[in-house]
């Protein structure tokens, strides 16, 4: 005659050990043998980084242009509050995109100049660094790439990136996006996203919408390659980036 | 053992019953989160990205490595006198480690795929260095807790394996604090937080709020039932939490001298934020001065024979301990470490009523453990303490 | 028996409830689900078939799409072959929802019947057909 104590253990016991067999069984169950593979016509690179020419962007329409091509294909809601916003590039001015060394004597010109942000796609990423579920994470083109499907929304990255990048969704992003784009989906309550590089479009052999919209102003290539447009214009102009003494080694460089 | 927690005074349950009320009205805003967006449930920014519940873990794993100070002591030097406090101390971590694990899990935005940090363990991650010690403290704790309860209950030594899991959580204790302060300290973006001092500092507030709160407890304990912790042990207490209060304070003169006479803007701005108002927002500011204020009561308090000489000015002065580091830790200091942003602008941050309430929530979950886990000691304990006359086996 | 009628109540209630799928259905009739595949894009084709045979997909579109997800998110992996050599492109909103664009008459009568709420239609948009919320 059996305890009622020992009729609770064995109880317990049978139900973690078939709980657990079948979560076993579950994981151990084959994947669908399928094929996907790279597209031909990807882009290959080892390095992705991104040259502004902030001299040639003289109007207000050039920077709309740039942003819209990016926010509206993507899906970007659009929402004023600037403490709920979400930007994947947007501009601000001088003192601003390099607080602590915008130089105080420079032009009057160059102060005004408005300069486009988005994610610098550090070589050596804080943001990566720190997610617990690698929800962002080092592509081996170099791109500092966001996974929406993983992320758990603790915003550890937003803490951790020096450039203000990441933006939270603290807001249902469907109710501020006025035309959506069908081939891309939007973002969902607390998710983390930011700018990818356009990874989809580099994947199937395109640049990115904001270079393309640029006509020119911003250059992207592989930094890797000595050949490259990008280390061609890097070699024959001075460039600035932001809070490079953090070492982030960040890859979007400002011709100024 | 659980059984002794079923029986209690209408007091008991009336307690109860407000814990419980407060956990669904926590469950309930936590969910209205989800549903409406953090934009209206929080005072968070796309700036300010943590607040007040990343500063409630901050405070309250800090609480729970403080049961170290009490089990220490006794284990690993024969201090008698913390023989009666030690169980409430790791209960007291039960609790604390849960409210800090629980305030974690409700800033998620994505909670059903939480399950993906153990799905995807990232080592070079922090949050997953912190999920692995705080669920291990938090066993750790449970098991010895309740093991040498449960010794004491059956009038018996306790077993002799449960020495290496006390041993091992004694070394665990700190530990846990070290990667909660690793969460802030090694960020490159947040100068105010990137400072070798965190860990070290992060333990000091721990071991003042701490034993703060245990000599609160303590003298609740003595209140509502017939287990005496001990005068000696509570004077101890607080003689510990009035080194570990001299040693925050001068942790903060330390990290003033460091910004004010390198004179780096980014090491300056955050501390002219909280302490004097930034480019015109100073909403802090008042927070601060009243911080610092009840460290600095607290302080006299403990520090001079002739005012901690009665329990009434030691609770005081416990309760002044307590919420300064509370206000310091458990909110400005999250908050500053954003301030200002990285494009050198002040974007504040406040407490919403929905995320107070979620607070509260969680805080209740805590409470309801502790105050089950109490039930259970001090059942135990009274009648340990007291033969079967009713009289006072142990003179204090 | 100790406490017998504590026991015997917790029986009672513990029946019923085990009991009420069967208990809550008396009375009603099973509709089988029938997905619709009356779309433009379907219509088109001359041999109406998907990306795989139809049984193949009953039982394994979920699992398709997870590692799809992984391969053009994670790995930037975007190109399908399938098992007849047919290249697609590795997207939700792209392929799949392009021939299915009746998502309300097709995956959802199927799910909606066994009570399935995939949450990817909180980020990837449905198609026009069925209207985007």
């Amino acid at each position: 005659m059996i305890t009622r104590r020992e009729f609770l253990k064995i109880a317990a016991f049978s139900s973690l050990l078939g709980l657990g067999g079948a979560f076993t069984i579950n994981a151990l169950e084959k994947e669908p043998g399928q094929k996907v593979l790279k597209d031909v016509n990807a882009l290959k690179g080892k390095r992705w980084a991104m040259v502004i020419d902030t001299k040639k962007f003289k109007t207000e329409l050039d920077f709309e242009k740039v942003i819209k091509a990016c926010h509206k294909a993507h899906n970007v809601p659009e929402i004023v509050n600037p403490l709920h916003e979400i930007k994947w590039i947007w501009t601000d001015d001088y003192e601003h995109t390099f607080p602590g060394t915008a130089e105080e004597y420079i032009s009057d010109e160059i102060k005004h100049r408005k300069f486009l942000l988005l994610c610098n796609h550090c070589e050596n990423p804080p943001c990566v660094r720190v997610c617990p579920v690698k929800a962002t994470f080092k592509r081996p083109d170099g791109i500092t790439m966001q996974d929406m499907h993983r992320c758990i929304g603790c915003k550890f990255c937003m803490a951790g990136c020096p450039y203000g990048a990441r933006n939270y969704n603290f807001l249902p992003p469907r109710d501020y996006i006025k035309e959506f784009n069908p081939e891309y989906p939007t973002r969902t309550l607390g998710v983390v996203e930011k700018c990818t590089f356009c990874n989809q479009r580099i994947d199937k052999g395109q640049l990115p919408y904001c270079v393309e919209a640029s006509e020119g102003k911003i250059i992207f290539g592989d930094i890797y390659d000595p050949n490259s447009e990008i280390r061609k214009v890097l070699s024959e102009n001075i460039v600035i980036r932001r809070k490079v003494e953090l070492g982030t080694q960040p890859m979007v460089f400002y011709i100024i | 053992m659980l059984d002794l927690a079923l029986k209690g005074k209408p007091r008991y349950w009336i307690w109860i019953s407000f814990l419980i009320t407060m956990i669904l009205i926590g469950f309930i805003c936590w969910i209205r989160e989800h549903h409406i967006g953090a934009a209206f449930t929080t005072g968070l920014s796309r700036d300010v990205s943590w607040g007040f519940h990343v500063g409630q873990l901050t405070f309250f794993v800090g609480v729970a490595a403080s049961a170290v100070l009490v089990v220490l002591p006794y284990y690993f030097h024969n201090y008698k006198t913390f023989g009666r406090i030690t169980v409430i101390g790791e209960f007291l971590a039960v609790g604390c480690v849960l409210i800090a694990m629980l305030s974690v899990f409700v800033i998620m935005g994505q909670p059903s795929r939480v399950w993906n940090v153990i799905l995807h363990p990232t080592p070079h991650s922090i949050i997953f260095w912190d999920m692995f010690v705080l669920m291990t403290y938090l066993f750790l704790n449970l098991l010895c807790g309740w093991t040498i309860l449960h010794a004491e209950k059956k009038d018996a030594p306790p077993p002799k394996w449960i020495k290496p899991f006390i041993y091992w959580a004694i070394l665990w204790a700190p530990s846990i604090h070290t990667v909660t302060a690793f969460l802030y300290a090694g960020l490159p973006g947040r100068p105010h937080w990137m400072t070798a001092l965190q860990a070290a500092h992060f333990l000091a507030t721990a071991f003042a709020a701490g034993p703060s709160l245990l000599i609160i407890i303590s003298m609740i304990i003595r209140k509502v039932s017939k287990f005496d912790p001990g005068q000696q042990a509570i004077n101890k207490l607080a003689e510990i939490a009035t080194y570990a209060l001299i040693i925050h304070l001068f942790f903060i003169g330390l990290e003033f001298f460091t910004a004010f006479y390198s004179q780096i803007p980014d090491h300056m701005k955050s501390l002219i934020y909280l302490y004097q108002g930034l480019e015109g927002h100073n909403r802090l500011v008042p927070w601060m001065a009243i911080s610092t204020l009840l460290a600095f009561t607290g302080l006299l308090i403990f520090m001079f024979p002739p005012l901690r000489k009665w329990n009434v000015t030691k609770l005081i002065g416990a309760i002044c301990i307590f919420f300064s580091i509370w206000m310091d830790k458990g909110f400005a200091f999250v908050v500053s470490g954003f301030i200002p942003n990285p494009f050198d602008r002040v974007t504040e941050a406040w407490i919403a009523l929905n995320e107070f309430l979620v607070a509260a929530g969680v805080w209740s979950v805590g409470a309801l453990v502790i105050t089950v886990l109490y039930k259970i000691a001090i059942t135990v304990k009274e009648k340990a303490v007291f033969d079967k006359y009713g009289q006072k086996q142990v003179v204090d | 028996m100790y406490d017998g009628w504590k026991i015997i109540l917790g029986l009672i209630i513990f029946v019923i409830i085990v009991t009420m799928p069967f208990t809550m259905s008396i009375g009603k009739t099973y509709i089988q689900p029938k997905p619709s595949i009356d779309t433009p894009e379907i219509q088109k084709m001359e041999k109406k078939q998907c990306i795989e045979p139809k049984q193949y997909m009953r039982e394994m579109h979920i699992k398709i799409l997870y590692s799809w997800k992984d391969y053009a998110t994670r790995e930037g992996k975007r190109l399908y072959v399938a098992s007849d050599g047919k290249q697609y492109d590795v997207s939700l909103q792209k392929t799949c929802m392009k021939c299915h664009s009746n998502k309300e008459k097709f995956c959802d009568e199927c799910h909606n019947y066994v009570n399935v709420k995939p949450y990817c239609w909180d980020c990837h948009i449905e198609p026009k057909v069925g209207g985007v919320k």
